[in-house]
């Protein structure tokens, strides 16, 4: 009698269904980052943010600076604690799917007072 | 024969190449991509506060003279902190750590409603100071802006109850923490909604 090949799914998967119908969360994949070291690199940034905001420097490079930390601080949370860093590319893909939306947004607002 | 042998379980199973589904499950893919959208909400919110900045600047004081930086900044620590209580919640419970789950989860949740709380003080004092909302486009951006993501941590704070409740309940564990990652995506998004908020609302 020809035996049925049953499919393949290992048990260790870490989106193995269960018996409840449900999937299970994937095991730690990674070792931890260093989350206490990535605050208190926040937590400088945003010391530096409070000192160059109140410098008499010409407004566009506080600005710039002040932009250029937020979007820093923003990254390290998106990257570590968040795990964009660690994620596949499926879920890298469905979180920055909406940033070229927002500049699509951002710039046909400004159509309306600018042009 | 073979086809005898299959039964209706076997019919109902996905194929082997499709059970892995879009590569994670389903209560963090629901996440991100609430997450999304909410990326797009809050883009029309600061998008359009970029925008009327640039047009009418004369209508925006420099930093520190309406808004109080000093408390606002203590805030923005406070955040800080709660996304590093929320990632060490998490990293415990992944290491099988439960009673460090219920410590670090606890410590989110006393730090995110002081963020709420100082918030809170933080518009007492700016409406007492005659700084409304109806004041102009500084106050109703203002307030539209933080209100909306104070809302966001007023619900964050709200859901890391539930969250709570259920680790003391033994809900979790190192092999099924959904509700724990899916709440910290959550809340750390808010964290940097903020972050790029008090640049732009306070600083700038």
């Amino acid at each position: 009698m020809a035996q049925v090949q049953q499919p393949k799914t290992s048990s260790s998967s870490p989106l193995t269904p269960t018996t409840s119908g449900q999937d299970t969360p994937p095991h730690k994949a990674h070792p931890h980052p260093n989350y206490v070291g990535i605050w208190v690199f926040l937590a400088v940034l945003t010391a530096a943010e409070l000192t160059v905001a109140f410098l008499p420097w010409h407004k566009n490079v506080i600005i710039a600076l002040l932009l250029g930390m937020a979007l820093w601080k923003a990254a390290l949370v998106g990257l570590y604690y968040m795990h964009l860093r660690f994620e596949t590319r499926r879920i890298v893909i469905l979180a920055l799917g909406p940033l070229p939306l927002c500049v699509i947004l951002v710039a046909a607002v400004a159509t309306e007072f600018f042009w | 024969m073979a086809h005898a042998a299959l039964t209706h379980h076997d019919v109902m199973q996905p194929p082997p190449d499709r059970a892995m589904g879009s590569g994670v499950y389903t209560e963090k893919l629901g996440m991100w991509i609430f997450l999304g959208s909410e990326v797009m909400f809050f883009t029309a919110l600061i998008g359009t506060y970029i925008i009327l900045r640039i047009a009418h600047p004369s209508s925006w004081k420099p930093p520190g003279v309406v808004l109080n930086v000093p408390v606002t900044a203590t805030n923005t620590f406070l955040l800080i902190c709660s996304s590093v209580t929320m990632v060490k919640a998490f990293a415990a419970v992944q290491d099988g750590l439960l009673s460090a789950l219920r410590r670090w989860l606890i410590a989110t949740v006393v730090i995110g409603a002081s963020f709420v709380g100082i918030q809170v003080y933080e518009y007492t004092h700016l409406i007492e100071k005659g700084f409304v909302p109806s004041e102009g486009l500084y106050g109703s951006t203002f307030y539209a802006m933080t209100g909306f993501h104070g809302f966001h941590v007023t619900i964050g704070v709200l859901c890391m109850i539930f969250v709570t409740v259920r680790a003391f309940q033994g809900k979790y564990t190192a092999q099924d923490h959904r509700g724990v990652e899916v709440i910290g995506l959550y809340w750390h998004f808010v964290d940097l909604v903020w972050i790029i908020l008090f640049t732009i609302v306070y600083l700038i």
